[in-house]
């Protein structure tokens, strides 16, 4: 994890592992132990951790894992997830509740209901999906508090 | 929270300051401060880990003692079910409610009854569609600290139900108060015999809310030890069990769960594995669950930190003798949950993490931290007194410790300060080691 001083935020930064199924979320949970040392409420500490754990796990289910950001803003929680995987060819599909593209191996392991992204957009108040095919999708999402 | 009572405590005459302890804590409340163990207060769930690891047994739990069955006419022992699974041999639970009553207690109250009933509750409870699901279970009171310390959206969670032990408490209570009327309240006393420190801390501290149902609590090793001198095969016993398999099976993991009968459950044990399981259930990634058994101990609650067992030696013991008990003979009357079976309140989020009131200085601070992280070895050693370096980092910002307690940074100092140094300084800083040079 790295954290960078900006003048008027806090940035964590987390390398999300790819290979790994059982460590997924992993940053999520630390995310959240860091909002409660900042005294966050719990409606925002959730928002901030639902939609960075979908991320995580989206990461490593499509892109090989990636990196996720986290800035403690003046008055919103940035999280940036950008990961190296194959981009998302029809993002307004990939946007609705239940769709998927993951493996059976993958779907076996409980992932891959379809709920991830729809639910990033759920409990943020912003979010951008900037991705090209073959070379990686990056999203940014915003939680005001 | 300072005035939080724990039972889980240090005996400093025996504590070498090892980091054993330091390590295992589930919530990081342990540091090792001038070589002895320091427990927080505010984050011990009083889970007893640290009792079951610590090699000098300097940890230990507070409990009441049968000395104090003398304050009292009337002495009522609530015996939890893990109690029956201690003893080897033993084919009838009788012995052990005899035994009880041959040591001094006038009245027997098996926990397993009222867990039978709070089965028959809590399956009403999950038939009502508006509760938010998955339901958690609230009978293990070191869950329920951590919950209430980490989970804010999972108090509603959490089964408003009091927990067998209360249910027992207060059915023994009016049962001794109706065959003996001469009785006042102050009369009677209520002695829970307990496998854990946490269910001692939830009594001390009054966690049900409710007036003061539970007087004493004793410990299932006290028990064991009393019990031995009295059980003895010739002594046939004089009273029965009256519980069933499902009372029963409440002191194992899955006990609780499967006595939901045909609801979807999980039952898990072992703390670090119920944290996940919460972290889970928090992200909203488990579903179509309706029911969620947590067992801070291993194996349950026969795994307390105050039984005497191997906790999977006690299940399989358990297991035999619930074998020819009915199912479930303790069902309540009616389809409603009576109100004084619930809890007064619903459990409350208090969080313990906060570095300060001001979030710009907690920014700051957060920031110094991570700073300070980034600065370390990252070895996670322990011999700094805290279990990680993250902890550690917050330790120093906190103003609890110094930087230079940092054994993995001194030593990289002291090498160099050897390089750079003659010879003879060296031999000279070294001396205190009687260091040899070969």
């Amino acid at each position: 994890m790295r954290v960078t001083n900006m003048s008027e935020a806090i940035r964590f930064h987390f390398d999300v592992d790819g290979e790994n199924f059982s460590s997924a979320g992993e940053a999520s949970v630390m995310v959240k132990k860091k909002l409660r040392q900042l005294g966050f409420s719990p409606d925002v500490m959730r928002r901030v951790s639902i939609a960075m754990y979908e991320g995580e796990i989206n990461m490593v289910i499509h892109a090989h894992g990636g990196t996720a950001d986290v800035i403690v803003g003046e008055d919103a929680i940035e999280i940036i997830l950008a990961d190296k995987g194959p981009g998302i060819p029809d993002i307004n599909k990939a946007m609705q509740e239940g769709f998927s593209t993951a493996s059976d191996n993958i779907r076996a392991l409980g992932f891959g209901a379809g709920m991830g992204l729809p639910n990033m957009k759920k409990y943020t108040d912003y979010m951008q999906i900037d991705t090209e095919i073959g070379v990686g999708t990056t999203i940014t999402m915003r939680v005001n508090y | 929270m300072s005035t939080y009572k724990h039972s889980v405590s240090l005996d400093e005459s025996k504590c070498k300051g090892c980091t054993t302890c330091l390590k295992r804590c589930p919530t990081e409340a342990i540091r090792i401060r001038d070589g002895r163990a320091v427990i927080s207060s505010v984050r011990c769930i009083d889970c007893g880990e640290c009792i079951r690891v610590c090699p000098h047994k300097a940890k230990k739990a507070i409990h009441d003692s049968f000395s104090q069955l003398d304050q009292y006419k009337y002495k009522i022992a609530l015996p939890a079910p893990s109690l029956y699974g201690q003893f080897d041999n033993l084919d009838d639970i009788g012995y052990v409610i005899s035994g009880l009553l041959a040591i001094g207690f006038d009245d027997v109250f098996e926990v397993a009854i009222a867990a039978e009933i709070v089965s028959a509750y809590t399956r009403l409870y999950l038939n009502n569609p508006n509760v938010p699901k998955p339901v958690i279970s609230s009978a293990c009171p070191a869950i329920m600290r951590i919950i209430s310390m980490n989970y804010p959206f999972l108090c509603d969670h959490v089964i408003p139900l009091l927990p067998p032990v209360d249910i027992a408490a207060k059915m023994a209570r009016k049962k001794a108060l109706e065959e003996h009327p001469e009785l006042s309240n102050d009369d009677i006393g209520v002695f829970f015999i307990s496998p854990c420190p946490a269910k001692v801390s939830y009594v001390k501290n009054g966690f049900s809310g409710e007036e003061k149902l539970i007087d004493h609590v004793i410990s299932v090793r006290d028990a064991y030890f009393r019990l031995l001198e009295v059980m003895k095969v010739e002594n046939t016993p004089n009273a029965a069990t009256e519980s069933g398999m499902v009372g029963i099976g409440w002191a194992s993991t899955g006990g609780e769960a499967t006595a939901t009968f045909n609801h979807r459950y999980l039952a898990a044990d072992g703390i670090e594995n119920c944290i996940r399981v919460l972290e889970q259930i928090d992200n909203e990634d488990i579903n179509n669950l309706d029911y969620v058994e947590l067992n801070a101990c291993n194996g349950g609650c026969v795994g307390g930190a105050m039984t005497v067992a191997n906790p999977y030696i006690a299940q399989a013991r358990l297991q035999n003798l619930k074998r020819y008990l009915p199912v479930s003979p303790n069902r309540p009357t009616g389809d409603t949950i009576p109100e004084d079976s619930m809890r007064n309140s619903a459990l409350s989020y208090e969080p313990n993490a906060r570095l300060a009131e001001d979030r710009t200085k907690a920014m700051q601070m957060l920031h110094d931290i991570e700073e300070i992280c980034r600065a370390l070895p990252g070895t996670d050693c322990g011999s700094c007194g805290a279990p990680t370096c993250t902890a550690f980092a917050e330790d120093i910002i906190k103003g609890e410790t110094n930087a230079d307690e940092c054994t993995v940074i001194m030593r990289a100092l002291f090498h160099d300060y050897l390089k750079q140094h003659e010879e003879k300084a060296a031999e000279e800083a070294l001396k205190p080691l009687n260091y040899k040079k070969t």
